[in-house]
């Protein structure tokens, strides 16, 4: 934790009130974001209990697994997920935008300038927490290698038509929710969390009613004591007022309240079922409807504060402006949805189980680029977070107290800054700082210290190519100017062999022969 | 804990020898694609890269060589050139400014390029694996060498091993190992895990690989071999090529009874020397600990050490470029180098345990990296840090500390959660760090305010 996140915590607890570590926000919030609230059941890893869905925070569509090991019940769940979330993502996936990209041309290696497809929005789901992203990968990982009846006519348990495309969709979302900086699939405990600091533990930050306590308390009082009240206040019957945001339930909820519904449920089945005459039938089904529905009103009266909550938390961070540079990393969320758009509308098979070395090696060098990127933007777009880089001795704000123009041997101009400052950068002689000019990085390099203390900068690049400095491209004396340390764009990595070279060293090439197979049926998908 | 090394029959030089002859056997005439080196510190690894470079280029053999800095690469083509100024030598370097040691440009025989294609040809080229990984459409080189292998991570490798046939990697697996500022757990336990070492992954897809050790610390002093020894590499112990009465560390001042002088003199006289401090809570870039340490370099070189050691029959003068400050983090090391500057102390290197890798000083001090610390993270546990800081020496190693890590420890057991499919590392962390507050308790000096 930086020094800055530790003051911001330490104020927190004195004043009671969640301090702010951004100015802005930096995140990209969609203006129709989808809210998905999952609850599982305990002690069955993969079992839905039921959601909340919906892209109206009044509206909330309600879908429960009234038992939910029952295989059938929870394709019935499954399909009725993906009536909800493929038309939303699906929404997306047709106004496009053209763009030119450069590709290498297949023939002759150049590179060639191509006019490809860019979907102008991308979807957004937005999940309490992130246990809720860990959810969303485990129901696409789970739904991913299904096969439908129209698949294979063979399959002993076929799953409803649009289950294995969202079980992609979600592979595919929290495979980008690892990228850092991405928003196609956010957690609203994250989102919070990166624009405040309480005076709890990090742990309890992952709370979603504490932390909005912190953030909002209803009452105007301390949030310290409203988070406390979030985490352990329960009713006369011994249920908590607010109920955890998922997708684990409460064991006093799981034990006192559903279980015995559960079981209420499955004796009206087997009532019904063994139901001899039409009276009884009548009389069964009533009573499995009655049983239904109590459950159905238990999982939501769970599940609707957690629905709040996220819709709470998301007017909270609405009220803050967007930063500068969210849009560009938004594009790249919205560079990843046509993708996979593309490969589902071209027919490729579901991703694999397990990355290939030369896929995941691509991943890692992604998602490392994505979090030098987005250490920088964050900095660049937000004072208070580059305050935080400052005070770390990895920026600094100075004055310029002198202009020296020097030059090169071959007489290109290298003006000498001297600047003053009161921060401690951690700046020796050829280190390079960088600037912001005209939204591009301009380097400079310390070229000394002078004996009182003023810092001695030779400024590098940006100046134009004529021997003259370009209008503008050279500090002048008196302006008070923020340089970083750390570069402000991330370099390409080098390419990486396509799969099929892989060297010996890592196995040599995938087995292409080997193709994925469906999940194989196990004893517990027959409970 | 020490193995008893009044033994005779242990020739150190023989023995050294005797590995890097089968070492060069396996390289130049064995019949796998890679060959293995673990080697300990400061066992002449450089030396044993050079003269693998040497017979192999003399054998006519294209060689490539892969090192992980800047650094290492214009290191390892100045030891080339001393040692052959005849062979002509490639430098591939970045297209960034100042991109190599401006002593290459003396060196005729080296020709420096930022394009392979203009290095084609020449028996041996050296660059980084961060270089080379740029090199594309090129003729594959017959042989490489891989040197710092440890320390580079299997994505690193993935993208140069397909510029070479056969290779041979060298590194100490002691030392730290690569990291990643993203996570990486979603491959853990998979053989190509990208973020695990270039050497894990080679082995998982090779077993059966040859492996060999370098059996001896040239650098390390044999008052530091066996604790290095014992506590970071117990299942592949090393000796020390030198023996007790080799090495020698004296003052010209005498102690003036202060607590820093009462260290070093402790440090001079066996190895080692523990300056504690009270018991505290502090932030990373503790003052008081920052300042002990300052302090302790100001009077080393106030008081003339001198060294003797199997190098020189003459006392060699300890002068600041022999003696380097430790730590774990940059922002310890940048208050450590303000506490020098403002004690009027400069040319001493100060450095966190990433970057001070592969070098030796004479004497080091040592910023303990869980001092004053109220928990001990994993960063902060790993065996590599510790190693790396406490096997710098030749002479001897001061460590400043606060009071209280043992207890520290025994609050913070490791709980890293265990993956399937991956090799765990022993000795772990906390382990190897008991090891060595253990030992150094036995040269304990309690800070006194001067």
């Amino acid at each position: 934790m930086s020094l800055i996140s530790t003051l911001a915590r330490m104020e927190a607890v004195e004043a009671g009130r969640a301090q702010p570590l951004a100015t802005v926000r930096h995140r990209h919030l969609s203006e129709r974001p989808l809210v998905f609230v999952p609850l599982t059941t305990s002690g069955e890893a993969g079992a839905p209990l039921g959601a909340l869905v919906g892209t109206d925070p009044g509206a909330p569509r309600l879908l429960v697994v009234p038992q939910p090991r029952d295989r059938d019940l929870r394709f019935a769940f499954l399909a009725e997920l993906a009536g909800e979330i493929l038309p939303y993502v699906d929404s997306f996936a047709v106004d496009v935008e053209a763009v030119e990209r450069s590709e290498a041309d297949p023939e002759t290696g150049k590179k060639v300038k191509v006019e490809v497809e860019l979907c102008a929005d991308a979807p957004q789901l937005v999940v309490p927490s992130r246990a809720g992203v860990e959810y969303v990968r485990l129901l696409g990982r789970s739904m991913r290698f299904r096969r439908t009846a129209e698949q294979d006519p063979e399959t002993p348990f076929p799953a409803p038509p649009r289950v294995p495309l969202l079980g992609r969709w979600l592979t595919h979302f929290g495979e980008r929710a690892r990228v850092p900086g991405s928003s196609l699939l956010v957690a609203a405990t994250d989102l919070l969390n990166r624009h405040w600091a309480t005076g709890q533990s990090s742990l309890e930050d992952q709370h979603l009613g504490a932390l909005l306590a912190w953030i909002a308390p209803d009452d105007g009082g301390s949030g310290a004591d409203a988070a406390l009240r979030a985490e352990l206040a329960r009713d006369a019957k011994g249920q908590l007022l607010c109920p955890p945001a998922g997708p684990a339930t409460d064991p006093a909820f799981d034990n006192r309240l559903l279980a015995p519904a559960i079981e209420a449920y499955d004796r009206a089945r087997l009532a019904l079922g063994a139901a001899e005459d039409g009276g009884a039938a009548e009389d069964g089904l009533a009573a499995l409807t009655r049983a239904e529905r109590e459950i159905h009103r238990l999982v939501a009266s769970q599940l609707k504060p957690t629905w709040d909550a996220v819709w709470r938390a998301l007017d909270v961070l609405r009220e803050l402006p967007e930063g500068a540079r969210v849009a560009d990393r938004w594009t790249r969320d919205r560079w990843s949805f046509t993708g996979q758009r593309d490969r589902i509308a071209a027919g490729e098979p579901p991703q694999p189980r397990r990355d290939d070395a030369v896929t995941a090696a691509q991943k890692l060098a992604a998602r490392e680029q994505a979090q030098g990127q987005l250490e920088a933007q964050e900095a660049l777009d937000d004072p208070l977070v580059m305050a935080g880089r400052r005070l770390s001795g990895e920026a600094f704000v100075a004055e310029v107290v002198e202009v020296t123009m020097t030059r090169t041997d071959n007489n290109r101009p290298r003006p000498l800054l001297t600047v003053r400052t009161d921060d401690r950068p951690h700046l020796g002689e050829g280190v390079k700082a960088y600037r912001s000019l005209d939204g591009k990085p301009q380097a400079a390099e310390c070229a000394g210290q002078e004996p009182d203390g003023a810092l001695v900068l030779r400024v590098l690049d940006r100046m134009g190519r004529g021997k003259e400095p370009a209008e503008g491209s050279v500090p002048e004396k008196g302006e008070r100017i923020v340089w970083t340390l750390f570069e402000h764009d991330q370099r390409p990595g080098a390419k990486l062999p396509d799969p099929e070279e892989t060297p010996w060293t890592h196995g040599g090439p995938p087995r292409s022969d080997a193709a994925e197979l469906p999940d194989a049926t196990t004893p517990e998908d027959i409970l | 804990m020490t193995f008893d090394r009044a033994d005779t029959d242990f020739d150190p030089s023989a023995e050294a020898a005797r590995a890097t002859a089968d070492i060069l056997a396996s390289t130049l005439h064995g019949t796998a694609r890679g060959v293995v080196v673990d080697s300990p510190p400061g066992a002449g690894k450089s030396t044993l890269v050079v003269r693998a470079a040497l017979e192999l280029a003399a054998a006519g053999r294209p060689l490539m060589i892969v090192a992980q800095t800047n650094a290492q690469v214009d290191d390892l083509v100045l030891r080339i050139a001393e040692k052959q100024p005849d062979l002509p030598v490639g430098r591939l370097h970045s297209n960034d400014s100042d991109p190599y040691d401006k002593a290459l440009e003396d060196l005729e025989q080296v020709r420096k390029s930022a394009k392979a294609a203009e290095l084609a040809g020449l028996p041996v080229v050296v660059s980084t694996a961060a270089k080379w990984a740029h090199v594309k459409n090129v003729e594959p080189w017959a042989h490489a060498i891989v040197d710092e292998a440890y320390q580079m991570r299997s994505d690193a490798l993935l993208a140069v091993a397909g510029l070479f046939e056969r290779a041979l990697f060298v590194g100490d697996p002691g030392q730290l190992d690569p990291f990643s500022v993203v996570g990486a757990e979603q491959w853990a336990g998979l053989s190509y895990d990208p973020s695990a070492s270039a050497v894990s992954t080679l082995l998982a897809h090779n077993p059966d690989l040859p492996q060999h050790r370098l059996p001896v610390s040239w650098r390390l002093p044999a008052s530091a071999a066996p604790l290095v020894s014992d506590a970071f590499y117990p299942y592949t112990p090393f000796r020390s090529g030198t023996g007790h009465g080799d090495r020698k560390l004296s003052f010209g001042v005498p102690s003036d009874g202060s607590a820093p002088d009462r260290v070093l003199d402790e440090a001079a006289e066996s190895g080692w020397g523990l300056l504690e401090l009270p018991a505290r809570h502090t932030p990373r870039t503790d003052p008081e600990a920052v300042h002990a340490v300052a302090l302790v370099v100001r009077r080393l070189l106030d008081r003339g050490g001198a060294a003797i050691s199997e190098r020189s029959p003459d006392p060699v003068p300890l002068t600041p470029d022999r003696v380097a400050v430790g730590t774990a983090h940059r922002d310890q090391a940048a208050a450590v180098r303000a506490a020098l500057a403002g004690l009027g102390v400069s040319g001493v290197t100060v450095d966190t345990a990433n970057r001070l890798q592969g070098r030796e000083y004479d004497l080091t001090v040592v910023l303990h990296p869980l001092s004053g610390r109220p928990d001990a993270t994993a960063f902060h546990l790993e065996t590599g840090r510790l190693c790396v800081l406490a096997s710098r020496h030749r002479h001897a190693c001061v460590v400043v500390c606060r009071a209280g890590v043992a207890d520290l420890l025994d609050e913070h057991p490791s709980t890293e959660p265990v993956q399937l499919g991956v090799t765990v590392k022993f000795p772990d962390g906390w382990e190897a760090n008991h090891a060595v507050l253990s030992h150094l308790a036995e040269h304990r000096v309690a800070w006194t305010a001067p």
